[in-house]
């Protein structure tokens, strides 16, 4: 019996020559992360353990990215205790104001994540990795801290769905709109456990940003983790940014897959997920006025998703009544922004640009919704309350939509525009 | 480890952000957090929970964030046992390292009403509706697992042995 992708990298890094789905293994991780929400609560698990030094210092991340630049005194003493833990275990790969983005696209553009990689992460989006071929999952804080201590994480091995991509994608559909399509097929619980696995002719249509958008949302269907093989188009990526030798992994002829599902990308459209789940997903609408767009995120703050806003918003205004967000995930999408004049388009149109941070699309800070408002994001969650008032309401889109709507003011798809 | 309390229930989907919303993730303290848990779906939850009790609830329980803050908030508020239909994956594993017991079983979710006086002998997973009267059989953790929980979570597991 072969081997899914997920279950070789798995299998690779517990020294095994071959694992089943159920199996419980022990597995060296190449990256342990954590960010500044959830890395006090390790490091003050760690601090009650008594060990006095994690295994590694080179295979921990620490991403100040949530919160900050810091919102309030709490958070500044979060990010504190980060900072003190990172000097104290010589941790070199902390980012803190200035050199920090938002982790998901900040550790692949460092080149501390790639092909082969097993990571776990103290951040559920930590599965976003899986575009590079790498097998990353998100944990939490305990299990983070065990990842560092031990340089080592128990994991059981997941079953697979097999997600066939055939096609190209229409003009104005890109990453978000084939994820958000998956999560209304299979539901919120559809991966539950299980890894998805990105395959077929299609993909080659897919950037690597739209892969880090699809392998992103992976557990918004429940999944331990999202995959795409490696290809070209990652070689390319990776090229003068992963620091490591790339080891590339193809899943087994005879994989035992619990689904395959194909997914003619040509033939869909932009979609959007309506309040309060990722799978309420939608390609037609009414009238739904807005007061909010965010573009940004882990999901949706690369490079690509920022000329997509720029492509629609050049030239054109921000509809009077709504308040148009947009954050770079990285400095360096940031300063490319800049470079292209994208930042430029932007403002002129009536938009904000703002430093890389996680803030608005939690509800953290940068963004927060008043009473009974609405926003279309880029963002990945739309849960009650997920980013302001119980009563406020998130509409996920790609950045096509969230643009158009910022323009006209209620949720648009792009062809309204033309 | 035997548990009674009163049932408090709750649909599918539960996510991380309605159980700890991300406003007060800026702190780490356990008292704090619990006195928010639920806040966002059942406001009176804080209110009324009382050392013991039992949240019951649907499908993919805990989906969303990884933050170790919503099942640390639940177990702080003073609860002692999630039922569900079924778990989102890493709050699974979260409720398992810091030592909140947690149990899949659809039949006493179905059965059980807000305010039914429960009890479950976490040993061998059967859960008695007392107000009711009704008896279900949810499949137990293995040992080892069970070992974790009754130690308080993995760390001091791992720290005890």
């Amino acid at each position: 019996m072969g081997m899914t992708l997920s279950q070789k990298i798995l299998a690779a890094h517990a020294g095994l020559k071959e694992v089943k789905a159920g199996q419980l293994i022990n597995a060296k991780l190449d990256l342990v992360l954590a960010n500044d929400i959830t890395g006090p609560v390790a490091i003050k698990e760690f601090k009650k353990t008594g060990q006095n030094s994690v295994a590694d210092g080179k295979k921990i991340a620490l991403v100040m990215d949530h919160f900050a630049p810091n919102k309030d005194i709490k958070s500044a003493q979060q990010c504190k205790t980060c900072r003190e833990f990172a000097n104290e275990q010589n941790i070199e790969n902390f980012f803190d104001v200035g050199k920090m983005g938002i982790e998901h696209a900040l550790l692949p553009e460092q080149g501390l994540v790639g092909a082969g990689d097993l990571v776990i992460g103290a951040d559920s989006h930590t599965c976003t990795y899986g575009a590079l071929g790498a097998f990353s999952t998100g944990v939490g804080s305990t299990d983070m801290c065990a990842g560092m201590m031990s340089g080592e994480c128990w994991f059981k091995v997941p079953s697979a769905i097999k997600f066939v991509l055939h096609g190209k994608p229409p003009k104005y559909v890109c990453g978000k709109d084939v994820i958000l399509h998956i999560i209304g097929l299979i539901g919120v619980d559809g991966a539950l456990y299980k890894s998805m696995e990105f395959t077929g002719d299609g993909i080659k249509h897919l950037s690597i940003d739209d892969r880090f958008t699809i392998c992103n949302m992976a557990i918004e269907a429940g999944a331990k983790n999202g995959i795409f093989p490696v290809d070209e188009v990652t070689l390319e990526y990776m090229k003068d940014r992963f620091k490591r030798e790339p080891k590339i992994y193809t899943a087994d002829e005879g994989a035992e897959y619990e689904k395959v599902i194909d997914i003619d990308l040509s033939a869909l459209e932009p979609t959007v997920a309506f309040p309060h789940l990722p799978e309420n997903t939608k390609t037609k609408w009414g009238e739904i006025k807005i007061d909010q767009v965010v573009i940004g995120s882990c999901t949706n703050g690369h490079i690509s998703d920022l000329r997509i806003a720029a492509e629609i918003l050049n030239g054109r205004k921000v509809a009077k009544h709504v308040r148009a967000i947009i954050i770079p995930a990285t400095n360096e999408i940031y300063l490319q922004a800049i470079r292209e004049g994208l930042v430029e388009i932007f403002i002129k149109a009536g938009a904000i640009v703002s430093t890389p941070t996680c803030g608005p699309c939690l509800g953290g800070y940068m963004g927060i919704l008043a009473e009974n408002e609405r926003a279309v994001s880029t963002t990945n969650r739309n849960f009650v309350g997920r980013m302001g008032h119980t009563t406020s309401e998130v509409y996920l889109a790609s950045p096509y939509v969230a643009a158009a709507s910022a323009v006209t003011g209620k949720l648009s798809s792009p062809k309204e525009l033309i | 480890m035997k548990i009674k309390g009163k049932a408090f229930k709750y649909g599918n989907d539960v996510d991380t952000d309605v159980i700890i919303p991300a406003r007060y993730l800026n702190t780490t303290s356990e008292t704090e957090l619990a006195s928010h848990c639920m806040e966002d779906i059942d406001p009176s939850f804080v209110k009324e929970v009382k050392k013991g009790d039992i949240i019951v609830a649907g499908d993919n329980f805990g989906c969303g964030s990884s933050r170790e803050h919503a099942p640390i908030a639940i177990k702080a508020s003073g609860v002692s046992l999630v039922i569900a239909n079924s778990f989102a994956r890493i709050f699974y594993r979260n409720s398992i390292n810091i030592g909140l017991p947690i149990l899949e079983c659809p039949a006493a979710v179905k059965a059980i009403n807000k305010g039914d006086t429960i009890s479950c002998e976490l040993s061998d997973g059967v859960i008695v509706n007392e107000t009711t009267g009704e008896k279900f059989k949810a499949a137990p953790f293995p040992e080892f697992i069970q070992n974790i929980i009754a130690d308080g979570g993995l760390l001091k597991h791992l720290t005890k042995n």
